[in-house]
């Protein structure tokens, strides 16, 4: 069994209450932080760990608070992003509705560190029982003064408020998260300026991931050089995976980064093998927005090496025969999937979240529900192919967010490595539309 | 600027009471951070989030009523018309599919004799497509409220709208 950083207490019963919570170790953290560190050392720590954003970009927490603008009189925010949306990712989910505390405890670290008197929790409005397991373990922290006025003694006072969303993934794009907590539509800002410096209510935010946060009372209790001794590399730490698809045992793991995808794939500890009678087709590695990678090359580097659960092995090879570590959704096909049919689906969800305020991905997204619609359903033509290839390449890196590219490398990918799939379908097509059916032409099925 | 509202509809004293409880939680002048838990209030009352419910927050934000509807049309959790008691909610993205979404959620539509958007004769059922539940490890889902109905199977379906419909 690997290292335990999050999870290591959530299924103790009743943990979700502040009184097992504490019993389990719980708020030492805050004590250790409130009573002996400076926000400076606290940050120091979180840089030593080495701990990269864990909602999907992967950007270093640590320098992500080095970078807030501390101007005098004026109010400073931290934001959890807990609008959890993308398909495959179910962790925070997970992490929030069984161990509320761990969050919350993280989130008065963090506060403290930032030098935020009012933070924001903001989830997803679909989990609202959440939201509420939330609000109630607020209510216990505040009853025993660890939230609210002059904590523990400090002189340090934060006030801690969940906000439900209203149903869009587009506002768990930071920016258009900020929006959204204004009270209104979650289109996304242009940056510069960035939230740092001009965030919530045009005030310096930093907004970090649940799981991110969730980091930071373990790293304050044994310090960032401990933390950055578990994982490999510059992927420290250990990382929640969301496992989804055909495998036997569906859930969320906490692993060590580093062990291989492979053992990741097949070991009983963790997914415990691909649905029995049925072979390995392809993976997604970090949520519908990464490329997806056929079952070899999710297993193996072009060098040979066995392919690692860390930012840098998922994506070694680059978008050619790489894709990335994301928000950690693992989603994997058997023989029996279909990946026209599934990059459609993705490509609808694209679509329907788009926000529509840039044209490429307005129109984009759109244009390649559309067409991947018509190929799924028998009326493709074989000029179908390069268009979306076309379209998917004047989407990224032209829009105000990174939802474009999100849209665009499911579909990219998907052709680069399934091509011959799409075009059975445009070829048979009668074939292809029967219910079930699927390509079972030449490919490597592991 | 406050917009005068005559509307008929209001919260109740104890939604009242949340609202304002809801409004002090952010700096003076940013009420209308307020706006989407108020909206939420709005459709636990209602049922929905009726026009003139929509004024009436404006009121309590002290906004113009148009910076209400043009936020409850942006978020797909505001149902804009009425529905029935109970609204499923079934998540059709990719990992619901693989687990054989597609093919439950057609039972569930033949089951109450409507399709999405739908609602049935006798107000009981609405049926909306949703995008990803946060809960693709349990696939196939629905939410009906606060609830997850997950790893469902057509008997399954049975089963809850059976109890949902007594």
């Amino acid at each position: 069994m690997g290292k335990k950083i999050l999870t290591e207490h959530i299924n103790v019963p009743g943990i979700e209450t502040f009184d097992v919570y504490r019993k389990q170790g719980g708020y030492t953290a805050v004590e250790k932080a409130l009573k002996t560190m400076t926000p400076d050392a606290i940050v120091d720590e979180v840089k030593k760990a080495g701990v990269r954003g864990r909602g999907g970009a992967g950007f270093p927490m640590g320098m992500k608070w080095s970078f807030l603008a501390k101007p005098e009189g004026v109010p400073r925010y931290l934001v959890c992003n807990a609008d959890e949306s993308e398909p495959g990712t179910f962790k925070d989910h997970y992490l929030m509705k069984n161990i509320p505390h761990l969050l919350i405890e993280g989130m008065i670290v963090s506060s403290f560190a930032l030098g935020a008197n009012k933070s924001f929790i903001y989830v997803r409005g679909e989990l609202m029982y959440v939201i509420h397991i939330l609000e109630k373990a607020i209510a216990e922290a505040t009853a025993k003064g660890f939230l609210g006025k002059n904590i523990l003694g400090s002189g340090y006072d934060l006030e801690l408020v969940v906000q439900p969303g209203g149903g869009a993934y587009i506002c768990g794009e930071e920016t258009a998260l900020l929006e959204s907590l204004e009270g209104k539509r979650g289109n996304p800002r242009n940056k510069p300026p960035f939230p740092a410096v001009k965030g919530l209510y045009q005030c310096p935010t930093v907004v970090n991931n649940v799981e991110s946060i969730a980091t930071t009372p373990w790293i304050i209790n044994n310090g960032g050089e401990a933390y950055a001794s578990v994982g490999i590399g510059r992927s420290t730490g250990t990382k929640l995976i969301s496992a989804s698809g055909h495998i036997n045992k569906p859930g969320v793991y906490e692993i060590e980064l580093g062990v291989s995808v492979e053992d990741f794939i097949y070991a009983d500890e963790w997914c415990g093998g691909v649905r029995p009678g049925h072979k390995f087709k392809a993976l997604v590695a970090g949520g519908s927005s990464v490329p997806i990678l056929p079952a070899n090359l999710a297993l193996t580097l072009a060098n040979g090496e066995k392919r690692l659960m860390t930012y840098e092995s998922l994506s070694d090879g680059g978008f050619a025969t790489g894709t990335m570590l994301g928000s950690g959704g693992f989603i994997l096909f058997d023989e029996t999937a279909c990946i026209v049919r599934n990059t459609w689906n993705f490509s609808r969800f694209y679509h329907h979240e788009s926000c529509g305020q840039c044209s490429p991905c307005r129109e984009g997204t759109g244009w390649m529900e559309k067409v991947l619609h018509r190929i799924e359903h028998g009326h493709g033509n074989e000029r179908d192919i390069d268009l979306l290839v076309d379209v998917a390449k004047k989407i990224e890196g032209n829009t105000i967010c990174p939802l474009g590219d999100a849209a665009a490398w499911p579909v990219a990918s998907a052709i680069r490595h399934f091509r011959d799939e799409f075009m059975w379908h445009i070829t048979n097509p009668q074939e292809a539309t029967q219910p079930g059916a699927v390509y079972r032409g030449e490919m490597a099925l592991v | 600027m406050t917009t005068e509202t005559k509307s008929t509809i209001q919260f109740t004293p104890e939604r009242l009471a949340k609202a304002q409880e809801i409004i002090a939680r952010y700096p003076e002048g940013k009420q209308k951070s307020a706006l989407l838990p108020l909206l939420h209030l709005l459709q636990e009352q209602e049922g929905w989030t009726p026009a003139e419910g929509m004024d009436y927050v404006a009121g309590l934000l002290d906004i113009e009523p148009i910076e209400v509807y043009e936020v409850a049309s942006f978020y797909t959790m505001y149902h804009l018309n009425p529905v029935g008691k109970h609204v499923i909610e079934y998540c059709r993205t990719g990992p619901c599919c693989l687990m054989g979404g597609e093919e439950v959620y057609a039972h569930l539509k033949q089951r109450l004799g409507i399709d999405t958007g739908q609602t049935t004769v006798d107000g009981q059922f609405t049926l909306k497509e949703v995008e990803c539940l946060a809960a693709c490890g349990m696939g196939p889902v629905f939410q009906i409220r606060e609830k997850y109905y997950m790893n469902l199977t057509n008997e399954r379906v049975d089963e809850i709208i059976d109890e949902l419909s007594k």
